[in-house]
Formats: structure tokens, C-alpha cells, sequence
């Protein structure tokens, strides 16, 4: 089996993984990273969307051997110290979840739209997002949040 | 009886925006989805699924798949066969009502696509889904059973040998005959209701484990107390053996509101191996297997004199029920019986309701169940009667609504609505539309013959929730009552702790509850924990479903602080060396009256538990139960208005505004009610113009994918502009209504209703939903679709 080393949310691990792992797989079941979960399996929902090298992945569309060598970054490791990242605070403040399944994937793609576009209007975010479903809150507080986070990380981060 | 909305800020917790206690673990990925539970030798069930819509099975051989690697067992029906029970239905609703055996595996014949016919368990879930492609089946095909007008003929092929009719129901209120003759006007429509996926965005998923003598079932359900039950009486274990854990649950919309073929095998397989299983659906899995909503074929007759009044209405409805009745299929278009009348007066109503089966997934449950096929029915043949009769929309209902102050109302069909006002709701609505100008706009672009025509939909509903007063559910068939549980319970340090019997998953009623609390008992919002989803916690409860959270839960968490506090009135009183009638209650602190003799609620917490100093008989606890069962549904109501941009060349259908003025009586929680509307009205939305589960000619599911079932994105949506006014219930002593599917039942006929509002002058009188650019097009060009 190929041998990958990758390192998740600042952690380095060195794996054996099947060929066919997919990388959400790794994280979820192989390294215990649950706090990325899968809501389809058509690449259609957004829901395991993580940070590779800094670009949003559906992580459900990728190998883990895909993954070798590469930094990931999940939703659980967007904060530091205690202290959430903008958008995650974003989201808190405006309402922006309900149950929550979609969020992960939903902040962090909203993270890595911000990467592009530092100050989006609410088009921008609507398109941004367009490969993010969320069932609960009919995307106008996800909207708000995501202008208030790229204002606060405007901000915020250096 | 009836108040205006008020826009003081509130003084107290409830009323006021709280953020949201249940999100800092969702934000930050430390969540427990059922497909996060790891458990030590757990083992990965896959199930093997029919390809047909009808067969015989004649053969399920399984031996190829039991010797490859990491595989477990293998099972087929036949395995199940002596101990797998039949699938529970709840609600027969009629004397006549047919409820076949639904083995959670199918053991001889299979009757929709996607019925497990064999599973494999295996060491993980990559091994268990290779195994399945070694387990061969061989099937004799059977005529699918698509149409249920085709269904009820005698040539049809059945589903089940006692035919394909599951019941007829019958509502009759006033003399229907003498309403229709001689009416000068009679307006007749037919409306379909398609097929919907409910697409809760968490997978299903089951944990099931056991010690050899109790067993453990993680599910990712709305009902662990209804599961609890259901399961003990379909599979033997003792309802004492069995412990339910709802854990984290993304998302329900009634989907999760089941007893499923899953749950039911994971508790057989692990009781007969002996080690935790785990099996998490595929949404193509899921979009086969999950029950579907709607489905029903409305024939709606609705007869008026010349000025508008209502004089009858006659609702005949066809409904889907699937290849069998599941936990509440059959109830779904009954609760919808009571709501075709809606908010309107009239001297006779007739209703009659046939099930249909058909070789498709069975229905249940959908956001709104069997209340949103009714209010579009209505809200749309009301436009029509407008359109006949030359009137404005809304001039017709205004004519025909109940006024404020004619509530308590008793309708037509028998329900005794406490409070609405539908004037302020529409008032409101039409002022922040901006009504009368969108109109103009509309004659104007009408005049110009421009390629987009402007259309203004209307939507004044109203709903039964809250489920529900449990006598009334019996009167109605239902195998269960409606009532909820709670407990309060002061802890030591002064903290409270709330276990509740409804089961969130999403609707955040731990901020909702600790509102109350706080409110109730004095005690600061943060010093509030409320446990819930655990029948081995909370050992009592009815579940969340049908918008009751709050207007039955809540309120019985309210009751139970009542109890608290007269316990904690007692104890102050004896400590106080005062009368109990002496000791006023304020802020939590209890003070004997005109003195500043005073303990506090976290004081006397702490007596109680030290129980040095009580009062002769006193137990030494400050905590209560309580179980409250309501004396009426909730009945919130509004006024929704929808500008829609139809380009009469390409089809398209472009929301321009939708404004949603919603009446849910006092509100605990602005922000939370307001995120149940927006996320109500894309649901509803989404039905008009975007989802539609296909079965193709053989019985087979298009629409496996959510590339192929359209929910909406961001991009689809508009911005929502929601307002309120506030009516309190006068039916419980919060004042609340229940708001989980106001949103999703009112706004889909304000969207068709735009539509076809907009294609009036081209001679379209309907849209088949849902309204894609094809369907409009054709409808535009004379074309049926």
C-alpha cells in the first residue's frame, strides 16, 4: 500500500492507505478528524470541503494519496487558542447555521472565497458558494456572515 | 383578544435575539454525528438493494461474498425472516386501512427500488461495499404500479394481493350539495403535487451495540423516545433492555421522523454477532431509501357567489402512500383534511382521501406534512376564483377571511382557531412589498407587451401544529399521544439542568429552553444546561415533529420551573420563618413581603441539598417534572407576497422579492424564528420551482443524485424580507405558535400563484410544479408538458 505523509491542522502523520482511500475517509475514520463530515457522494454538497495548501478541496473528490506531501487545514483547526476565526465568530453572530452538518464546509469555503475576493458583495457570495448546500437556513444569514467575517478578517488578519 | 405587534426590547430572556448555545461545537467540528461514533470492534454494515421496482426474488446467494476478506456475515431476508417483524405504521386512519407486512428486508418479493434484500458485515465500509458485488440475486420482474388513477383500476397489477387501495377517508362539515347547486359561480381545478426528497443535509446513520443482555442504538432520528418503543415491539428486545441515543442530527424535516429497515437490522445483526455495527447511508442510498413527501393528486371544486363569498368547497384527493404504510404515512394527508378550508368561511366543506399504493418509496412526513398540499391547493383556486371572478386576490380573501374579532373561531372543518388577525399580517405584508406600485408595474409591463412580465403572488395561510392534544389524536386514529415531558432540576451550586422529551436537531432548544428558565426561575441564561436525545437521560418524551417543540415542550418546561419555584417558595418561606403566602417571588430571589428578608433561588438550592433546615416532609430536592398536553393546536397564520420575473421567452422564472409577514404569537427568540422562516420558505420555494423526484416509465429513480435532484443554492434564493405580527396563542401560558413550517407551508402557492399571475393575459391558468423554465415555456406556448 502507498505510504503518504500529510499534515492535518498542523499535525504531521504517516500513513499506509489503499489506493482508493478517499481523503475524507483518511481524516474521518483513519486520523479521527470527524469534525469533517460527508453529505453526499456526487461532490454536489460542500459538506467535506477542507483547506489543501490553502484551497478549498471537496475532500470526498480526493485521494488520500492525492493528499501526500500537502498541508490540510479542517474546520477543527481554524482556531487557535481558544479563540475562533472570523468567519467561524461570523457565522455565531449572524445565525448562520442550524443544524449545523453543512458549516465545516460552508466557513470553510467561505474562508478560501475571502482568500480571492477580500471584500465580496452579496453576489459574490452567493456564487462563491454555489457549490455549498445548506438545507436549514435558506442562505441569507450564511450571506451576512460571510460579509461580516471578510470584514473582520479584513481586519483582524494580517 | 388580538394585539399588535409591540417593538419594545425585551426585558426579560425570552424575547430577546440570544446567540445560540449549541453552535460553538458546530463551528468548530467538535460534534457527535452517528457517523462519528467509534466504538471498539465495531463492525460496517452495506446493504445490497434491489434494481427493481417489482419483482419476485427468486434467489439470494450469498456464499461467494462470505469467504472474501474482512467480511463478517452476510445475511438475506430469509436470515431475518423468523425475527425481523414487520416495519410499524402508527396511524391507521380508517376501518378500512390496509397495512401490509413490511419486513425490514425483503424476504420473497421486493416492491420499490432500493428495498435491502441482503446485507454484508464486514471489518470496514470500503470491504462491506466490495463484498456486495459478490452476493447474486436472481429476480422474476413484476409490472411496476406508477399511476395511482391507473393503480385503482381492476386491470391494474397489484402491489399487495389485497389490492392497491390502502383506505378512503371521508370529512364532510355542512351540506356540500345545496352549496354547490345553483352556485353562481363554480370554479374546479386539478392539482399534483409531486414527489419530494426531504434531503436533510446529515445522511442517515445507526450505531447499534450491545453487552449480550441491553442493547444501544445511536441513531440519527427525530424520535428516540417513539424508536425506543417501536423497536422493542418490532424486534422482542424488552423496552427496558433498550436504550435510544439521538446524538448530533443534521437536519430532519420529518425524514428522520421514522422507524426505518435500518435501525430495526443493525439492532438483529448485533444481536446475533455480539459486536457494535455501524452503517451509514450514501445519499444515493438515501434519496432511494429515505421516505419521500408530498405526492398527492388534488381534485378541488370551489363554489362562490358573484360577490366573492365562499359557499362550498370539495376536496377528492389521490395520495401516493408507497409500496407500504410507514410509522405515519397514511396520517399525512388527513392532518392536510383539516387546512384546505384555510382562513376562510363557508357553509360546507366535503372532503374524501383515497391511498393509493404504488411500487415507488413510501411517503410520510415532509416539512409541513399533508398542510402544505392543502394551503396550495386553496391559496391557488383562490386565485382562480379571483381570476373569474374579476377581483383582486387579496380583495377575495379579505372577503372571506375570518375577522380579528371573531376569534375563537370554529371552522368548517371543526377546529377551533384561538387568535390571528389577518388584517395587521396583510397590512404589514402590502406595505413592505410596496403592493400597489408592484401592480402598476405589472399593467405597465402588460401594456408594453415587454418579454418579462411582472407576476405578484399571494399566500394568506395559515396551520394546525403543535401536535397535538393527545384526545384528538386518538380521535383521529393515532397510535399515540401528543403530549411532552420535562424536568427542572436545581443543582447544588445553583445551576439548572433541563432534560427535555423533544429531540432538536437543529432548532436550537437548548438557547430556546435556558430563555425560559431563565426568565422562569431568575437564574442567568449561562447557568442553564438542557439535556435531551438520550432515552436513558430524558426517559419521557413525544419527539420533535409537526412545529410542537416548542408550543408543547417548551411549555412543559415552563410548568415544571412553576413547580420548582413553589417548591423553592415553601423552603424560603420555613427558612424565612414566614407564611408561604407572604413569600413574593422576584428576579429569583424570594423575599417576604414589605421586609428585605430574602433567599435566593441558589440559596435555596443549596438548603435543599444540604437538607440541614427543611420544612417537616419536605424531600429534600428543588426539582419537578412535568408532562403537558395541550388543549388545542397551534394555529400560526400570515400574508406572504411573491414578485416574480417571468421572461415569456425563455421560460424562466426569476424571484424578485418575497416578503413573509408570519404570526407565531409571542416569540422567545427573534433571531431562532426567524431562521426557521427563512430556511421554511426555500423549502417551499424549492418545491415550486426546482425539486421533483422522478421514477421513469419502469419504476426506476431518476433522481438518485443531488445532481439530479435540484435543491437549491445560494444562487437560486433571493433575499428574504420576514417581519411579524404577534397574536399570542391563548392556548398556552407562553402565548407561542409553532413556526417550523409556516415558512415551507405558505410560501409555495405564492410563488406558482406569481408565476401564473404573471402569464394571466397569455391564458395560462396553472403551472405544473415544479415551474422549471421548460414547463412555463410550455405552458406559455400551449404546449402541455
Amino acid at each position: 500500500m502507498p505510504r503518504i505523509t500529510v499534515t492535518v491542522d498542523g499535525v504531521g502523520y504517516e500513513e499506509e492507505v489503499e489506493p482508493r482511500l478517499l481523503l475524507v475517509h483518511l481524516l474521518r475514520d483513519t486520523l479521527g478528524k470527524t469534525g469533517t463530515p460527508i453529505g453526499c457522494d456526487t461532490t454536489n454538497c460542500g459538506a467535506c470541503t477542507v483547506l489543501m495548501d490553502g484551497k478549498s478541496v471537496k475532500s470526498c473528490s480526493v485521494l488520500a494519496v492525492q493528499a501526500d506531501g500537502s498541508e490540510i487545514t479542517t474546520v477543527e483547526g481554524l482556531s487557535a487558542n481558544g479563540v475562533w476565526h472570523p468567519m467561524q465568530r461570523a457565522f455565531h453572530e449572524e445565525h448562520a447555521l442550524q443544524c449545523g452538518f453543512c458549516t465545516p464546509g460552508m466557513i470553510i469555503a467561505a474562508i478560501d472565497l475571502v482568500r480571492t475576493d477580500p471584500d465580496p458583495d452579496d453576489a459574490t457570495i452567493r456564487e462563491g458558494l454555489e457549490g455549498n448546500l445548506c438545507r436549514c437556513t435558506g442562505y441569507c444569514n450564511i450571506v451576512r456572515a460571510v460579509r461580516r467575517g471578510a470584514q473582520e478578517m479584513g481586519v483582524n488578519t494580517p | 383578544m388580538t394585539e399588535q405587534l409591540t417593538r419594545e426590547p425585551a426585558t426579560g430572556e425570552v424575547g430577546r435575539a440570544r446567540r445560540r448555545k449549541e453552535d460553538a461545537r458546530l463551528i468548530t467540528g467538535r460534534t457527535q454525528w452517528t457517523d462519528n461514533i467509534h466504538l471498539p470492534g465495531m463492525l460496517h454494515v452495506a446493504f445490497l438493494r434491489s434494481p427493481m421496482a417489482h419483482a419476485k426474488i427468486l434467489r439470494v446467494d450469498t456464499s461467494a461474498a462470505r469467504g472474501l476478506p474482512g467480511v463478517v456475515a452476510v445475511y438475506s431476508g430469509e436470515d431475518f425472516a423468523a425475527e425481523q417483524g414487520s416495519l410499524p405504521c402508527a396511524w391507521p386512519v380508517s376501518d378500512d386501512c390496509v397495512i401490509p407486512e413490511h419486513p425490514p428486508m425483503a424476504v420473497s418479493r421486493v416492491r420499490y427500488p432500493g428495498e435491502a434484500v441482503a446485507c454484508v458485515v464486514a471489518t470496514d465500509r470500503y470491504r462491506a461495499a466490495d463484498a456486495l458485488e459478490a452476493i447474486e440475486v436472481d429476480y422474476e420482474p413484476l409490472p411496476a404500479v406508477l399511476d395511482m388513477t391507473g393503480a385503482l383500476t381492476d386491470a391494474a397489477p397489484k402491489v399487495h394481493e389485497s389490492g392497491n387501495k390502502a383506505f378512503t377517508w371521508k370529512f364532510a362539515g355542512g351540506d356540500i350539495d345545496a352549496a354547490l347547486q345553483d352556485a353562481p359561480v363554480v370554479v374546479e381545478r386539478t392539482y399534483v403535487q409531486q414527489r419530494l426528497i426531504p434531503s436533510a443535509m446529515e445522511p442517515r446513520a445507526v450505531v447499534a451495540t450491545t453487552d449480550g443482555d441491553s442493547f444501544t442504538l445511536y441513531s440519527a432520528t427525530q424520535i428516540p423516545h417513539i424508536l425506543r418503543v417501536m423497536a422493542a415491539l418490532t424486534t422482542g428486545i424488552p423496552e427496558h433492555k433498550l436504550r435510544v441515543i439521538a446524538p448530533d442530527v443534521g437536519g430532519g424535516f420529518g425524514s428522520k421522523l421514522q422507524v426505518t429497515a435500518e435501525e430495526i437490522l443493525a439492532l438483529l445483526i448485533t444481536r446475533r454477532l455480539g459486536r457494535p455495527v455501524k452503517w451509514t447511508e450514501s445519499r444515493s442510498e438515501g434519496n432511494l431509501t429515505v421516505h419521500h413527501g408530498r405526492d398527492q393528486l388534488q381534485r378541488i371544486t370551489v363554489a362562490a357567489d358573484r360577490d366573492g363569498r365562499l359557499r362550498g368547497l370539495k376536496v377528492d384527493l389521490l395520495a401516493d402512500m408507497g409500496a407500504y404504510l410507514m410509522l405515519v404515512t397514511p396520517g399525512v394527508p388527513v392532518l392536510g383534511a383539516f387546512m384546505y378550508n384555510a382562513i376562510y368561511k363557508m357553509d360546507a366543506y366535503d372532503f374524501t382521501c383515497t391511498g393509493v399504493f404504488t411500487t415507488k418509496m413510501p411517503t410520510d412526513a415532509y416539512r409541513g406534512a399533508g398542510r402544505p398540499e392543502a394551503t396550495f391547493a386553496i391559496e391557488r383556486i383562490m386565485d382562480e376564483l379571483a381570476a373569474e371572478l374579476g377581483l383582486d386576490p387579496l380583495d377575495l380573501r379579505r372577503r372571506n377571511w375570518i375577522a380579528h374579532e371573531e376569534f375563537p373561531y370554529t371552522t368548517i372543518a371543526g377546529l377551533t382557531y384561538d387568535s390571528g388577525n389577518y388584517e395587521a399580517a396583510t397590512a404589514k405584508a402590502m406595505e413592505l412589498f410596496g403592493y400597489e406600485e408592484l401592480r402598476a408595474e405589472q399593467a405597465a409591463r402588460r401594456e408594453a407587451g415587454d418579454p418579462v412580465q411582472l407576476g405578484i403572488g399571494v399566500s394568506t395561510y395559515t396551520e394546525m401544529c403543535g401536535l397535538a392534544p393527545s384526545r384528538v389524536l386518538g380521535a383521529l386514529a393515532y397510535s399515540a399521544g401528543g403530549w411532552e415531558h420535562a424536568s427542572v432540576r436545581m443543582l447544588p451550586t445553583g445551576a439548572v439542568e433541563v432534560v427535555t422529551g423533544t429531540s432538536p436537531h437543529g432548532q436550537g432548544h437548548v438557547t430556546s429552553w435556558s430563555q425560559i428558565v431563565a426568565d422562569a426561575l431568575g437564574v442567568p441564561f449561562e447557568a442553564v444546561t438542557v439535556l435531551h436525545g438520550d432515552t436513558a437521560v430524558s426517559h419521557k418524551g413525544m419527539d420533535t415533529y409537526g412545529s410542537r417543540s416548542l408550543v408543547v415542550g417548551g411549555v412543559a418546561v415552563l410548568r415544571a420551573c412553576e413547580k420548582v419555584k413553589e417548591k423553592a417558595r415553601r423552603l424560603a418561606a420555613h427558612m424565612l420563618e414566614a407564611a408561604a403566602e407572604d413569600i413574593e417571588f422576584d428576579a429569583g430571589s424570594f423575599r417576604v413581603k414589605g421586609t428585605s428578608a430574602a433567599k435566593s433561588i441558589q440559596e435555596l438550592a443549596f438548603a435543599a441539598f444540604a437538607a440541614h433546615n427543611l420544612p417537616d416532609g419536605f424531600e429534600p430536592r428543588l426539582d419537578a417534572d412535568a408532562t403537558f398536553d395541550p388543549e388545542n393546536f397551534s394555529y400560526p397564520h400570515g400574508t406572504h407576497l411573491c414578485a416574480v420575473e417571468v421572461d415569456t421567452e425563455t421560460g424562466m422564472s426569476k424571484i424578485r422579492s418575497y416578503v413573509a409577514v408570519d404570526d407565531v404569537g409571542n416569540v422567545v427568540n427573534p433571531l431562532i424564528v426567524e431562521g426557521q422562516v427563512h430556511g421554511g420558505l426555500a423549502q417551499g420555494i424549492a418545491q415550486a420551482l426546482y425539486e421533483e423526484a422522478v421514477y421513469d416509465g419502469e419504476g426506476n429513480l431518476l433522481t438518485t443524485t443531488m445532481a439530479d435532484y435540484l435543491l437549491p443554492t445560494a444562487l437560486d434564493l433571493p433575499d428574504f424580507i420576514t417581519d411579524r405580527t404577534e397574536t399570542p396563542a391563548t392556548t398556552n401560558p407562553l402565548g407561542v405558535k409553532g413556526v417550523g413550517e409556516a415558512g415551507t407551508i405558505a410560501s409555495t402557492p405564492a410563488v406558482v400563484n406569481a408565476i401564473v399571475d404573471a402569464l394571466r393575459p397569455y391564458g395560462v391558468t396553472d403551472v405544473r410544479m415544479p415551474c422549471t423554465p421548460e414547463r412555463v415555456w410550455r405552458a406559455i406556448h400551449g404546449s402541455s408538458s
